[in-house]
């Protein structure tokens, strides 16, 4: 069963030089979306990235960046909406 | 509610750190019922259970502690996973939200966890200093944080609590297959009423206005020429385009083609619209064509926006994926309703 969404749009940031090779990031995705190959993290299947934070959360250094977010429609269309009218002002 | 006079609590240990109730391991018919009214969206901010520390069958300073949001229905999974073993449970306080959500929403974070390992002064009960947390939790938890802060090492177990024996016999170990977050068809169906109890706030009282108004109208429409029991077109295309978009794009989620959910909603509005209108087209000729094609119109809008409320419940779909999608579909969908609804009442003018 294939789990993957639209292309190219997840926010998912890793640099690798700081990685430390700990595998939490591996760990804790619920997507596959890291390997760790040669005791360094890589990520595998970018497309599968659901932007939950897990890794960046729980990387030791920081090598992890992703605009994690709740992915309900309504809180997403309401912070739209004030977006556009903070952009307005 | 008192933490033992919880209907789960079949006994009180007496522990080194106080009173602390025992679970049952088995769930009642009480614990299943409440499950299906919390997916009606029945009782469900009530369906919290109080925070603290729980044991599991007779545990000691070497037993395992797990750790779990105080939503109900994450308790039960745990408990009943732990069936004939010796554990403690920690539950914290997510106000009765799930797991994944509250990790999400940062009331199960390692602020809490911490608080909580303190208050129920854990490394006085365990000579051990480790927790395990579920893994979704880990959006909310920084692991190396709560080591620093109160000792304990976090283990992240495996997504589902049914894992957890073959996790515990692994040596507390997790397959790749526990880590993976699927989102198998039980999984699917089971969201579904919620669905449709949520568009039955706004469905069920619109289709009573469209009857009242079509019986002004055209009153021989509303059965009184003897044609009692003819399902208006309007209240037939709005069910199907409901049906598509809350029970089809679920059930089908990874057979509908097309990655955005807009997209497999407008599919499956045309599946259905298409089988509806094989089976009984002269619903749709006998109606004026301006007022069949608006409705169909307005059917298929509602699929694909129904559908795409749903990545809101899956378990797979990025903010930002949605952002995208919404950006070009919301526009057209609320078009598609906007240009069906004139064509609608200039049909009835």
């Amino acid at each position: 069963m294939s789990a993957s969404y639209l292309k190219n749009v997840a926010s998912l940031v890793f640099v690798q030089e700081e990685c430390v090779g700990c595998g939490m990031c591996y760990e804790v995705c619920p997507h596959g979306v890291f390997v760790l190959l040669e005791g360094k993290a890589r990520i595998a299947l970018p497309d599968n990235c659901m932007e939950c934070g897990a890794c960046a959360v729980n990387c030791p250094v920081g090598a992890i960046a992703v605009q994690a977010g709740v992915g309900c429609l309504t809180a997403i269309v309401n912070s739209l909406l004030r977006g556009r009218k903070a952009n307005g002002r | 509610m008192e933490k033992e006079r919880q209907a789960f609590v079949t006994a009180v240990l007496d522990t080194a750190v106080g009173p602390v109730p025992k679970v049952a391991t088995r769930l009642g018919p009480v614990d299943h019922w409440g499950r299906v009214l919390v997916r009606l969206g029945i009782g469900r901010m009530r369906y919290a259970i109080e925070p603290g520390l729980y044991a599991v069958g007779n545990p000691d300073g070497k037993s395992p502690i797990f750790v779990t949001a105080n939503y109900k229905l994450s308790f039960d999974q745990l408990r009943g996973a732990l069936h004939k073993k010796q554990a403690w449970i920690l539950v914290l306080d997510t106000n009765g939200i799930n797991v994944w959500c509250a990790a999400g929403k940062g009331s199960f974070s390692t602020g809490p966890l911490v608080q909580s390992v303190l208050a129920e002064r854990l490394a006085e009960l365990v000579s051990h200093r480790t927790l395990i947390l579920p893994q979704l939790a880990a959006s909310g938890v920084a692991a190396h944080l709560v080591r620093k802060e109160c000792g304990f090492a976090v283990w992240y177990g495996p997504v589902c609590a049914s894992h957890l024996p073959a996790y515990w016999r692994n040596g507390f170990k997790a397959s790749r297959r526990m880590r993976r977050k699927e989102f198998p068809l039980a999984a699917r169906a089971e969201l579904i009423p919620m669905e449709l109890v949520n568009a039955g706030k706004w469905a069920i009282p619109l289709m009573l206005v469209i009857l009242f108004l079509n019986s002004l109208l055209t009153p021989e429409s509303f059965g009184l020429d003897g044609r009692a029991g003819k399902t208006p077109l309007p209240i037939l295309l709005l069910s199907s385009g409901i049906a598509a978009g809350s029970i089809l794009t679920p059930l089908l989620l990874f057979i509908l083609p097309g990655r955005a959910f807009a997209v497999k909603g407008l599919l499956a509005g045309i599946l259905l619209n298409g089988i509806l209108f094989w089976e009984n087209y002269r619903a749709f000729t006998g109606e004026p064509p301006s007022s069949s094609a608006g409705w169909l119109l307005i059917s298929l809008a509602l699929a694909s926006l129904l559908a795409m409320n749903f990545t809101g419940c899956s378990t797979f779909t990025s903010p930002s994926g949605v952002r995208k999608e919404l950006r070009v579909a919301l526009p057209l969908q609320l078009a598609a309703i906007a240009v069906g609804g004139a064509l609608w009442l200039s049909s009835l003018l």
